[in-house]
């Protein structure tokens, strides 16, 4: 018996810990083109932020191969799977067998053509090795363009203020944040980008990136110029199905898998950004791409290869990003929808505002800037479906808490697990 | 196929709201066990440098009033959603402990924790404060040792008494 896992993070971690909650020896392999011991790739902000440090930046310790019997094969390519002879090839033409095979290869940057790309100062923001780049030339006084005004987009514009560049930002759309933040919360969060000196340009794209080796702007289409000394792509991310594309194995955006994290062919799993798993909000297979999710589904795939018998089927989408100094946090539906009743409570003085989706007796979605403290209960009440129509009028109260809760809920939370 | 057992018997801290007054005593303990010093109250509160902030949340809604901290579950949301990886649970005794060297205070766990009971710490670098059992002083939570009336007490915990996904077999 041996397990092969394709990937070296969150999911491939998960799914790690979630065999050796089951089977305590049978070999592990990791195999992962990024020469890496596991770092959170949502730390990269953070780190060309000066805010961590690479050590830092470690998921799990040093010893945490060691300790879980993992045998590591680090800045190794997989490049295809035989699934009939149930063997992994690396790029050098070797083959490595499994028994059973979990497939977390994540996502890979989304770039639509666009002419002039190419040049040497224009990055992605997905790998460390991407920051790694971008820190040489992210210096104080210098002119950065970012495209795509989403998570990523903005966490790289925070990096990039912390390290005196001056930005601006491009988006398609007419806001930023456009999936989570509705008008009124794009405009704080503007308010406080232009704080910090950002330029924000909406409604607009990228029609040509300037320079010949390297870019020095980009041409926009209403048929302006923006000078810069570097460019940072972070417009999407695709599920990043390669290793598997043209194969018996079955896909469709991403890996498609049921609730136990299995695909179409037996003891081969998918976790993580590059798998279709369970959205019970949606109520449909499709791409999660947060962390909890990729950690669950990792967790999931590794008991159920190691022979428990797991579900994961409550998945959905949550965020929570502080983008310079003001925390947005945001779970489940975020857009209004046919039979999704809204509810704002918005404080301008303390520069919070909360809106809460409502589905019938049960609360869909929220969103949380600047007040996001005990947010989790309010996901906690998404996940469990709660029944929320006795306490409807207090959701976003300054005080909001089990307190508000009728008294056999709060018991039943509260006391939970107790034994008597 | 049976989990390989890795707690011994958990605990948690409960509370009964009928006893409970609401002196936020648990609270004033809480900040003394995080500080410097430990074992004075007096020197905790006058001399720290930067008062810790409470990891109990103290709720009130007259007559009602409990305190309220990390359940430290057999499943935690707060572990498995954190993405540094500096929130982690001891596999031995289940406590969960962040790791405040490593946290960047992304608030990623504020969102997961089901008891609202993981704060914000803006004392110096931001970082996300949470119960930690006073595994430091002994594993003797300071609030329960406290508490004037027993309206906090340790009770066992039933194993597989979580029903996060990704927890037990179903």
């Amino acid at each position: 018996m041996s397990f092969v896992i394709i990937g070296n993070s969150t999911a491939a971690i998960g799914a790690v810990e979630g065999i050796r909650r089951y089977d305590k020896h049978t070999p592990i392999t990791i195999i992962s083109d990024e020469p890496y011991h596991t770092y959170s790739r949502p730390l990269i902000s953070y780190y060309l932020g000066g805010k961590t440090t690479e050590e830092n930046m470690l998921y799990r310790s040093k010893d945490f191969y060691e300790k879980n019997n993992v045998k590591t094969m680090l800045g190794v390519k997989a490049e295809s799977v035989d699934f009939k002879k149930k063997e992994v090839i690396l790029q050098d033409g070797s083959r490595i067998p499994y028994s059973k095979l979990l497939i977390a290869t994540g996502a890979k940057p989304f770039v639509p053509p666009m002419e002039g790309l190419g040049k040497e100062n224009i990055f992605n923001f997905i790998k460390f090795d991407d920051v790694k780049k971008i820190e040489k030339v992210a210096v104080k006084g210098s002119k950065a363009i970012v495209v795509g005004a989403s998570f990523s987009g903005l966490k790289a514009v925070e990096a990039l203020v912390h390290r005196g560049v001056k930005v601006t930002v491009i988006d398609i759309m007419s806001r930023i944040m456009p999936r989570v933040l509705d008008d009124t919360a794009a405009s704080i969060v503007m308010e406080t980008l232009r704080d910090s000196g950002v330029e924000v340009l909406l409604n607009t794209t990228v029609e040509k990136i300037l320079g010949g080796d390297r870019a020095t702007g980009v041409l926009l289409k209403d048929g302006s110029e923006l000078s810069c000394d570097f460019i940072i792509l972070a417009i999407g991310v695709r599920c990043n199905t390669d290793i598997v594309k043209g194969t018996e194995l079955k896909t469709n955006r991403g890996i498609v898998v049921d609730s136990r994290m299995q695909t179409n062919i037996p003891d081969v799993y998918a976790a993580g950004d590059v798998a279709e798993g369970y959205n019970f909000i949606e109520d449909k297979y499709m791409e999660i791409a947060i962390i909890p999710n990729a950690y669950k589904q990792g967790e999931t795939a590794g008991a159920n290869m190691a022979g428990a018998c797991k579900v994961f089927d409550k998945g959905f989408i949550m965020n929570s990003m502080p983008l310079l100094g003001l925390p947005i946090i945001s779970a489940g539906v975020s857009e209004q929808r046919e039979g999704i009743s809204v509810k704002t409570v918005y404080k301008p003085e303390k520069n919070s505002y909360k809106k809460f989706y409502i589905k019938g007796n049960n609360l869909v979605g929220y969103l949380l800037i600047n007040d996001v403290d005990r947010a989790g209960i309010y996901t906690s009440f998404i996940k469990d479906k709660t029944d929320i129509s006795a306490f409807e009028d207090s959701l976003g109260s300054d005080d909001f808490g089990f307190v508000s809760l009728p008294k056999a809920l709060r018991k039943d939370k509260m006391l939970k697990g107790e034994v008597v | 196929m049976d989990r390989i057992p890795d707690s011994a018997k958990r605990k948690r801290v409960y509370a009964r709201e009928e006893v409970c007054v609401g002196c936020r005593l648990c609270e004033v303990y809480c900040i003394a066990a995080h500080s410097s010093y430990k074992n004075d109250l007096i020197k905790a509160f006058k001399r720290s440098y930067i008062r810790p902030v409470p990891r109990i949340v103290v709720e009130e809604r007259k007559p009602i009033s409990f305190g309220l901290q990390c359940r430290h579950c057999e499943e935690p949301e707060c572990v498995k959603g954190c993405i540094t990886g500096a929130m982690q649970q001891d596999p031995e005794t289940g406590i969960v402990t962040n790791d405040e060297a490593r946290c960047i205070g992304c608030w990623t766990c504020i969102l997961a924790c089901p008891y609202g009971v993981i704060m914000r710490d803006y004392r110096e670098k931001k970082v996300a404060a949470k119960c930690d059992f006073c595994i430091e002083n002994g594993g003797e939570p300071a609030c329960v040792k406290n508490c004037p009336n027993e309206a906090l007490y340790i009770g066992d915990v039933r194993e597989s008494c979580d029903d996060a996904e990704g927890g037990p077999d179903k």
